[in-house]
């Protein structure tokens, strides 16, 4: 049918003698590309400052360059070998070779460390073996090695090494979920004393739960307060809410602790009105308590805007007509009103807890010992420890979470509704 | 909201309850903040109200941790250093969100909703994970020696990055109500597109762009993680040098520094207000 309009009718062109259909497209891509080119530079300055080192962090949970920069010939011969007993003295010979070269100090120094992770007696028996090679002349090495250290005669040690050669690894991701390698490099659950990151996994999501139920309880009724006055007053009212939210999170922290602390506001207050003892002063503050309760304070907003926002909108009438015919107020309010919330409610809710999931400030100041987070561990791990592989890894076991929690926000709500108040 | 006429003696005993209740929670979101300011003037260094400040003896208040920012070089270095890396930061990121939203808010972009996953990606990502992927690969970009830790590049790109989807998403609202056809009929009048941009776009999203600034300038001015893992001594904040007095020597100019916090943070949210009110009058809707 087109094809007959086009033999039959004389073309539609534009001004210069193209075909209208043609210039059409052509114009079509054209701004196409415009709008593209637009978004281009910032996309590039996203993709370069944010989101590769995302990436680079992904990687890094998997990379194990050490033990294959430091000693190449060794891992080589390692791969071949079954397991059992000891390797051969061709393996104890290039490890020999391969710790006794000064040129690789920084990368032996590397491996130490790589391999102290996963055994604590690795870098003291490197350091001691890199000290006292140079008096090994001659073989045989494996009973020169074995004479310097004796754990060089552990099948253990020998199988760690092995396992580490390999350029890639899973052992930080299993390390961050509470397991290891045993001996025959199955996957086995660490020691008790070492089980602690899925414990904390668990501790941080119950916290983060804690805090919204804390924040959607106290968030709901102030939210239909303002969403209910007349304008003027709500307006009001608003600020209440929004002036903390603007206020700096370290202003908030510190407020908390001058307040909960042994010597603080509180304690003084109700020691003044004789509620206790100044001997038997509540310790509000360095515990869960007091990470609770700061992180519901600073989150609150959170909760609040989105409830408010969506409250607005719900006419009154409905609740009117409840009532006309014959509900009462309570039963008006949970069938007729509340319902209506839910989007609000489920909005907020998600909100506050991948905010309070990643929470790693307030834990950190008022937290104390049994206050600290998944986050606090991640910051552990990049400052302290140095053990760049793990805190990686805890990162991205947290990341997928909170991406899952987006993706059913987006479900719920859509990502475009995000409202900042 | 006012009580029914027809409300029986159950209803009214809820109804002030529920005020009360209501006040009980706007109590707990404010006086925290509050609470700070009258005790940034204790003459003595203890963080709870002496007994002078009860009975409001004039001895029982003073300046004096007003002084101590003013004397104190650290503090001073991480006032100025927070407006740097804070003005910085808003620039770079005022200027790529702002053309980049331009670009989101027209109809023929092709995978808008992907490239708008990824450029709100910052906001999305939880700080601390954030701030330690950043960490890992400003320390060695792409493997080089080059290190953008402990500089002041380092923190600024990171900072604006953090505060660009701030910008996107307020100007991209902004963009909602704009009228396409004042493009066409400037461009038809002989404008080439950057007279468009600054004579006719700009006047007319520049609340929407202002208030995305300034959330991107909060962002900045707020951060302390990003700070913590990346910057050196020289380049210290105010949230940095606060989070180091809460931690090591703990004395009441921080709530000097927090009163003046506060103020600032007030200054910006009758700004935003402002700027929200005026845009919503432009676009006709009232309230």
């Amino acid at each position: 049918m087109a094809q007959m309009t086009d033999t039959a009718g004389p073309v539609m062109t534009t001004a210069d003698g193209t075909p209208l259909k043609q210039a059409l497209a052509r114009a079509t891509r054209r701004s196409k590309i415009r709008a593209f080119l637009l978004v281009a530079p910032l996309l590039l300055f996203i993709l370069v400052t944010f989101i590769i080192p995302i990436f680079d962090m992904l990687s890094r949970s998997v990379s194990n360059p050490e033990v294959q920069e430091a000693i190449p010939e060794t891992a080589a011969l390692l791969a071949d070998w079954d397991g059992q007993g000891l390797p051969s003295e061709d393996v104890f010979a290039s490890m020999a070779k391969e710790l006794s070269k000064k040129e690789n100090r920084r990368e032996i120094g590397r491996m130490a460390a790589r391999l102290n992770f996963e055994d604590s007696g690795f870098r003291s028996l490197l350091n001691k073996t890199q000290r006292r090679i140079d008096r090994v002349k001659e073989g045989p090495y494996k009973d020169a090695l074995i004479a310097i250290d004796k754990d060089w005669g552990e099948t253990r040690v020998w199988k760690i090494i092995q396992l580490m050669s390999p350029p890639t690894t899973l052992s930080y991701y299993l390390n961050a979920l509470d397991r290891t390698y045993d001996q025959d490099g199955n996957v086995v659950m660490q020691p008790d004393w070492k089980q602690i990151y899925v414990q904390l996994f668990l501790k941080t999501i119950y916290v983060s739960l804690g805090v919204t139920v804390a924040c959607l309880i106290l968030a709901y009724p102030i939210s239909y307060l303002l969403a209910t006055l007349p304008p003027s007053r709500g307006n009001l009212l608003l600020i209440l809410v929004l002036l903390p939210f603007w206020t700096s999170l370290l202003v908030r922290t510190t407020s908390w602790i001058v307040l909960l602390q042994t010597n603080g506001v509180i304690n003084d207050t109700l020691v003044w009105l004789g509620v206790i003892s100044d001997e038997n002063r509540i310790t509000m503050i360095y515990n869960m308590t007091g990470t609770v309760i700061a992180m519901t304070h600073i989150l609150m907003p959170f909760m609040v805007l989105p409830l408010y926002s969506v409250m607005k909108t719900i006419s009154p009438s409905y609740l009117r007509a409840a009532r006309s015919l014959g509900a009462n107020p309570l039963v008006a309010f949970v069938r007729v009103y509340m319902p209506q919330t839910v989007p609000g409610v489920g909005a907020g809710s998600i909100l506050v807890f991948i905010l309070a999931i990643g929470y790693y400030i307030t834990p950190a100041l008022v937290g104390g010992q049994d206050g600290q987070l998944i986050s606090n561990f991640i910051a552990y791990h990049m400052q302290k420890s140095l053990n760049w592989g793990l805190a990686a890894a805890l990162g991205t076991i947290l990341l997928a979470g909170v991406l899952a929690m987006y993706w059913l926000y987006d479900r719920i709500v859509g990502i475009d509704n995000m409202k900042l108040g | 909201m006012a009580l029914p006429s027809y409300a029986g003696p159950i209803e009214r005993v809820w109804y002030y309850a529920y005020r009360l209740i209501c006040a009980a929670i706007f109590f707990f979101l404010i006086v925290p903040i509050l609470v700070i300011i009258p005790l940034s003037f204790n003459a003595e260094p203890y963080f709870t109200f002496t007994p002078e400040m009860l009975s409001f003896k004039a001895s029982g208040y003073s300046l004096r941790w007003y002084q101590d920012i003013v004397n104190n070089e650290q503090w001073l270095h991480s006032i100025k250093n927070s407006f740097i890396i804070g003005i910085a930061a808003t620039l770079l990121a005022t200027a790529f969100g702002t053309v980049a939203a331009l670009g989101l808010s027209r109809a023929d972009l092709p995978f808008k909703r992907l490239l708008m996953a990824v450029l709100i990606s910052p906001m999305i990502v939880p700080l601390i994970i954030s701030a330690a992927a950043m960490f890992f690969f400003y320390s060695a970009p792409f493997g080089s020696d080059f290190a953008l830790t402990h500089t002041y590049a380092g923190v600024i790109l990171a900072h604006a990055a953090l505060g660009t989807p701030f910008v996107v998403i307020t100007v991209t609202a902004t963009l909602v109500g704009f009228d396409k056809n004042l493009i066409r009929a400037s461009s038809s009048l002989g404008a080439d597109s950057v007279t468009i941009f600054f004579k006719v776009i700009m006047p007319l999203i520049l609340p929407g762009v202002i208030s995305g600034a300034l959330f991107a300038f909060v962002t900045s001015f707020d951060e302390v993680v990003v700070v913590l893992f990346m910057a050196g001594f020289e380049q210290r904040t105010i949230p940095r040098q606060m989070w180091a007095g809460i931690r090591e020597q703990i004395s009441p100019t921080i709530l000097a520094v927090a009163t003046l916090l506060i103020c600032l943070s007030t200054v910006l949210l009758a700004t935003i207000e402002l700027l929200r009110r005026r845009n919503e009058r432009l676009r006709g809707v009232t309230y």
